[in-house]
């Protein structure tokens, strides 16, 4: 199963360089991952992917564009696009500082 | 509880991975630091002492980064555990530092609330102000501390002078710690494992202090963004990464090369010097040929091990090791590769022991596994001498495309890659059976990028060089002398017509296991060598020359040795041979520090039977193939 993003959302993996957002939740339902359950959401929050952050995809890796560095308010944080599918975001104008 | 003699309070300090903790730790204590382990687990305990302006001897402790007291890695675990009093045969700490990086607290504050809950004292150092400033945070300690609930103290650890508000505060809170008879044993521990839910409460909290305290946020740091787009391009930093490797690689050959021949001469030197000194005789041979060729073969290879490490060191330090481990993550995962792996593995080309230590930074025990298993796979230096000693022999000097490039270079990157392709081939087998599951999540910050300090790079390296001749003359100096006690008894009786070792233990082994390798085309004098090779790759080569009765060493050795063994041995047996060593089972050293590793018998032991059948199996059928083309 994969996750779906709610109508007017998007889901963090499936941005494109340069896409700005606002994280609106956290569902880590549809993501494949060897952690407990739960553990994900908890290690996003702690690396500041949480409700209300400011984000912006920076780089991406190769091949397929995958991992991707995104900018979380300050920092910058690497993650694979599987599992930034568990971040669920309201996708911003790109002209926005 | 009280011991008569109250022992040095201990001070933790503990923070986010690139908090810059190590460097104020290194402020703290100097040199006065040391490597051990925890008991039990392989995690790297560095612990230092310093003598606080008000006179106090203080031991402190710099406890593994991590991002939450929820423990991901062995690393983690050890920061919860020393933290909450629970490590064995690790008192508690008295105080905390929580190491804040000030440029990036929204961040690293979380943690902060995390360890409050512990009921310890606590201070907060907000390190790296220099940096914060200079992007144009300005905050409110003050505010802060009061929100908080703990003192606040601005530091810049790589500045002289710019911890010493830090020292004064340490005192004050040892003391009103003494003072009040706070018993750290009894104290009431508040924290248990957050949930998401609480995370999420940290969290607003932490934007709630920040208001407050925070009157200008710090601003991005512009030449961190102007770097990464050039070092994180797709294909432009995979050429700049591929090339820092080359790099690398290139600086351990040719760099190690005339500090290595220093070593080798001192090395003779001493030899000589023995030999002049003492009468012929087996303690004579126990210190030349066991103790100092045997240990001096390990030594040899220090050089090669620092340039190494400040490579190493230089990446961690200016931040660019976490951009590599993302730029090779999707391309390592093809074979089920962490980004991560790649520092290992790299560091295997030179010696796979410090290349399996480097591997503690993979927080998957599983991922963990299959990086130590293939690491050496790659081709370590030790192995060269037996390379160049049968290329020499056997592969003919030619041109080939144009004098472009010759053909015992052209056989040389082939057993390179072979021992690499192998390496990814294991590690996607190992993958998809025993150690099966999906890869560990990436997750990582990306710090900004700082200039390295001579300081840290200096301490970190004395680090590196005293636990490897540490090992050289622990361990790896009471395997030399089993194997010099193997190869030189029983003695030969008088008159012997064969070589001395011909008839000593490893001799009897050697005979013993010709049987067994006759099918790979080894004959007895290679069985023979294997056995002393045992204790180091490079040590085959010496004993193939005292077979083959040659007194001359060094490179005379080689070319001498080479003629006689291009005479001798078949085509066939010297390509069976090269692919023996592309997996080299017989490593003393490398097995015995995965059993220190990975605190387990099962693995090094696994280990050998798969390098061994792998060995073999190429062997075997290279043997046969060329056999049948060759005639």
């Amino acid at each position: 199963m994969t996750s779906r993003p709610l109508p007017g959302e998007s889901l963090l993996g499936t941005l494109a360089k340069g896409s700005k957002a606002e994280i609106v939740g956290l569902d880590e339902s549809g993501v494949a991952t060897p952690l407990a359950a739960g553990e994900l959401e908890r290690r996003l929050i702690e690396m500041g992917l949480v409700e209300g952050a400011k984000i912006e995809i920076l780089h991406e890796g190769f091949p397929r564009r995958d991992p991707i560095a995104v900018r979380v308010n300050d920092h910058v944080v690497a993650l694979r696009r599987a599992e930034a599918n568990a971040v669920r975001v309201h996708l911003l104008p790109a002209e926005l500082p | 509880m009280s011991e008569p003699q109250s022992p040095p309070p201990r001070l933790a300090l503990v923070g986010n991975p690139n908090s810059g903790k190590t460097a104020l730790f290194n402020a703290l204590t100097g040199a006065r630091q040391k490597v051990a382990n925890y008991a039990g687990v392989t995690v790297e305990k560095k612990e230092g002492q310093f003598v606080s302006p008000a006179g106090t001897r203080v031991k402190v402790i710099d406890l593994p980064g991590t991002y939450s007291l929820r423990a991901r890695s062995p690393d983690e675990e050890v920061t919860r555990d020393v933290v909450l009093g629970r490590m064995r045969g690790e008192e508690i700490p008295d105080a905390i530092v929580f190491v804040a990086d000030a440029t990036n607290l929204r961040l690293n504050l979380r943690l902060a609330l995390e360890l409050k809950k512990l009921g310890r004292p606590i201070i907060l150092a907000l390190n790296m102000m220099d940096a914060a400033e200079a992007q144009g945070l300005a905050v409110d300690a003050a505010e802060l501390s009061a929100e908080l609930g703990m003192p606040v103290v601005p530091t810049v650890a790589i500045r002289t002078g710019g911890i010493e508000t830090l020292l004064g505060q340490i005192d004050r809170t040892l003391q009103v710690a003494e003072t009040e008879g706070w018993n750290p044993v009894a104290a009431e521990c508040g924290w248990s494992e957050p949930s998401s839910h609480d995370l999420r409460d940290y969290h607003r909290e932490v934007e709630r202090v920040l208001d407050l305290a925070v009157r200008t946020h710090a601003r991005p740091h512009t030449a961190t963004q102007r770097l990464d787009k050039v070092l994180l391009h797709p294909a432009l930093g995979l050429v700049i990464l591929l090339s820092v490797l080359f790099l690398t690689f290139q600086a351990v050959f040719s760099w190690a090369r005339l500090p290595m021949e220093v070593l080798d001469g001192g090395i003779t030197l001493l030899k000589q010097g023995v030999d002049a000194l003492l009468a012929d005789g087996p303690i004579k041979s126990l210190i030349n040929d066991g103790v100092i060729a045997g240990v001096g073969s390990v030594v040899i290879f220090l050089p090669q091990i620092l340039i190494l490490f400040f490579f190493i060191q230089m990446l961690e330090d200016t931040g660019y090791m976490a951009r590599a481990a993302f730029l090779l993550d999707k391309l390592m995962g093809g074979v089920g590769l962490h980004g991560r792996a790649f520092i290992p593995l790299l560091s295997s080309f030179a010696c796979a022991v410090p290349g399996i230590m480097a591997a503690r930074t993979i927080e998957n025990r599983t991922d963990r596994i299959v990086t130590i298993m293939i690491a050496p796979l790659m081709t370590c230096s030790a192995r060269l001498p037996v390379y160049t000693l049968l290329i020499a022999a056997f592969v003919p000097d030619r041109p080939l495309l144009g004098g472009w490039v010759g053909l015992p270079g052209l056989v040389m990157f082939g057993l390179y890659a072979a021992g690499i392709l192998s390496g990814l081939l294991v590690a996607l087998v190992m993958k998809k059976t025993v150690l099966k599951g999906a890869r560990e999540p990436l997750l990582m910050q990306l710090p900004a990028y700082r200039l390295p300090r001579p300081r840290n790079v200096g301490l970190g390296l004395y680090d590196r060089g005293k636990a490897f001749l540490t090992r050289a003359g622990t361990t790896i100096f009471t395997l030399m002398v089993v194997v010099w006690v193997l190869a030189s008894y029983p003695v030969a009786p008088a008159g012997a017509t064969e070589p001395a070792i011909r008839y000593s233990i490893a001799g009897a082994i050697g005979h013993a296991l010709e049987p067994l390798l006759a099918p790979i085309g080894f004959n007895w004098q290679i069985a023979l060598a294997l056995v002393p090779g045992m204790a180091a790759r490079e040590v085959a080569v010496g004993v193939l020359g005292t077979i083959y009765a040659l007194s001359d060493s060094g490179e005379a050795l080689r070319s001498s040795l080479a003629g006689a063994l291009a005479q001798s041995w078949s085509l066939p047996t010297a390509l069976s041979m090269l692919a023996w060593y592309i997996f080299a089972p017989q490593c003393l050293a490398t097995l015995s520090v995965v059993r220190r590793e990975l605190n387990s018998r099962w693995w090094p032991a696994v280990m050998f039977v798969f390098l061994t059948s792998l060995a073999y199996g190429a062997a075997f059928l290279t043997f046969r193939v060329a056999t049948s083309v060759l005639g």
